[in-house]
C-alpha cells in the first residue's frame, strides 16, 4: 500500500505539490482568520509556513525529500515567472495614468529608495558581492523581486532565501504597522493611498495594511502597488545591478 | 477560448524572456536581464490593444486571470524549496532590512503626496 502510494506521488509530484500548497494556504488562512483576526494576512502566513517547512530539508528546502520533490517544479522559476506575468493583467497601461504623476513619483522613489537603503544595510552587514547586494536590495522592493532578480543573476540559494524573508518582513511590517502610524502619515485619502501603494509596494501589505485601516483607500493603493514589483523586476536587475556592480566591482 | 489566454500569456513570457536574454548577452550576464519586466509591459500593451479593439473575449481573460491567481500559492512553493537554514545562519538581516525599510517607506508617504498635490494644484 505504502509502495502504491510512494509510486503514485513519485509520478505525479507537480499535483501533489498543488495539493499541499493548496492544505498550506486554507491553513493559513484559517489561522489568519481565527487566530489574528486578519491582522496578519493569510498570504504573509502561508509565505511563512512554506519558509518553515523548508527547514526540514537543506539546499532546495522541502524539494530534497523526494515525497515532495514536485515542490521544486511548482516553485521553480518557470511557473514563478509566468504567474508573476500574468499579474500584470490586474494593471492595464490607463491605471497608471489615472494614478497620475503623485503615483509615477512614488513608484520611482519607492523602488529606488528600497533597493539601495537594503544594499546599503546589507553592505554594513558585511555582504560585498554585487550579485547578493543587489539580490538582497531587491529583496527590500518585494518577495518577489528578489527571487526573479537572484535568479536572473544567479544568486546562491541562501542570498535568494534572504531576499525573500526580508520581502516576508516588509510585508508584516506594512500589514501591522499602516493602521497604526496612518494618521501619522496623513493616510486618509485616496491620494495619498496611491503614494502609499507606490512606496510600499508590496501588495499584499498593502492592500491588507489599507484594508485595516480604511477599506476605501484598498483600490487606491493597489493600483499602484500592481505596478511595484513589475518595475522592480525591470529595474533591478539591469540598471539597479550596474550601479551596484560599479560601485562595488 | 481559454487557451487563447494561456498562450497569449506564454507569448509575452517567451518574448519578453527573449530580449531580457538578449540584453543579458549584450552586457555579458548569463541570464535574462528585466525579462520578466518586458514580458508585463507587452502583456499590458497587448490587452491594451485588444480590449480597445474589442477583441479581447472573456474566456481569453480566464486564461491568463487563471495565472495571476496561482501567483500567491507559486511562491508559497518557491518559499518550501529556498535554502532556508543557510539564511537563517546568514543572521538577522532580513528582519533588520525588512523593518527599516517599511518604516522610513511609511515616513516618505506625507514628503511625496506633497510633491503630488502641489504639481497637481498648480
Amino acid at each position: 500500500m505504502i509502495r502504491i502510494l510512494e509510486n503514485l506521488v513519485d509520478k505525479n509530484g507537480l499535483l501533489f505539490a498543488f495539493l499541499i500548497v493548496g492544505v498550506i494556504m486554507w491553513l493559513s488562512f484559517w489561522a489568519s482568520k481565527q487566530l489574528t483576526r486578519n491582522k496578519i494576512p493569510g498570504v504573509a502566513i502561508a509565505v511563512l509556513a512554506g519558509l518553515g517547512l523548508a527547514l526540514f530539508g537543506g539546499k532546495k528546502g522541502i524539494a530534497d525529500i523526494p515525497l515532495f520533490a514536485g515542490m521544486a517544479v511548482m516553485g521553480g522559476s518557470m511557473f514563478r515567472d509566468f504567474s508573476v506575468v500574468a499579474t500584470a493583467m490586474g494593471a492595464d497601461l490607463d491605471t497608471i495614468r489615472k494614478a497620475g504623476l503623485a503615483g509615477t513619483v512614488s513608484l520611482l522613489t519607492g523602488v529606488t529608495f528600497s533597493f539601495f537603503l537594503g544594499v546599503l544595510i546589507a553592505f554594513f552587514m558585511g555582504y560585498t558581492d554585487p550579485v547578493s547586494l543587489t539580490t538582497i536590495g531587491a529583496g527590500a522592493c518585494t518577495y518577489i523581486v528578489g527571487p526573479v532578480t537572484g535568479g536572473a543573476l544567479g544568486a546562491s540559494s541562501e542570498i535568494i532565501a534572504i531576499s525573500i524573508a526580508t520581502g516576508v518582513v516588509k510585508t508584516l511590517v506594512a500589514t501591522i504597522g499602516t493602521p497604526m502610524i496612518a494618521k501619522w502619515i496623513g493616510l486618509d485619502n485616496p491620494h495619498s493611498a496611491v503614494v502609499f501603494g507606490g512606496l510600499i509596494g508590496t501588495t499584499s501589505g498593502v492592500t491588507a495594511g489599507l484594508a485595516a485601516t480604511d477599506p476605501k483607500l484598498v483600490p487606491y493603493g493597489a493600483m499602484t502597488a500592481t505596478f511595484y514589483t513589475g518595475l522592480g523586476c525591470l529595474l533591478c536587475p539591469s540598471i539597479f545591478y550596474f550601479l551596484v556592480n560599479g560601485f562595488f566591482n | 477560448m481559454i487557451i487563447y489566454g494561456v498562450a497569449l500569456l506564454a507569448f509575452c513570457f517567451l518574448f519578453g524572456k527573449m530580449i531580457g536574454g538578449l540584453l543579458g548577452h549584450l552586457i555579458g550576464i548569463d541570464g535574462d536581464v528585466g525579462g520578466v519586466g518586458f514580458a508585463m509591459l507587452l502583456l499590458m500593451l497587448i490587452n491594451l490593444y485588444l480590449k480597445n479593439k474589442g477583441w479581447l473575449k472573456e474566456p481569453t481573460n480566464q486564461g491568463i486571470l487563471f495565472w495571476s491567481f496561482m501567483y500567491l500559492p507559486i511562491i508559497v512553493a518557491m518559499a518550501a524549496t529556498q535554502n532556508v537554514k543557510a539564511a537563517i545562519s546568514g543572521g538577522p538581516i532580513a528582519v533588520v532590512i525588512g523593518v527599516v525599510i517599511t518604516i522610513s517607506g511609511f515616513f516618505l508617504v506625507p514628503v511625496i503626496s506633497k510633491i503630488g498635490k502641489h504639481d497637481q494644484d498648480s
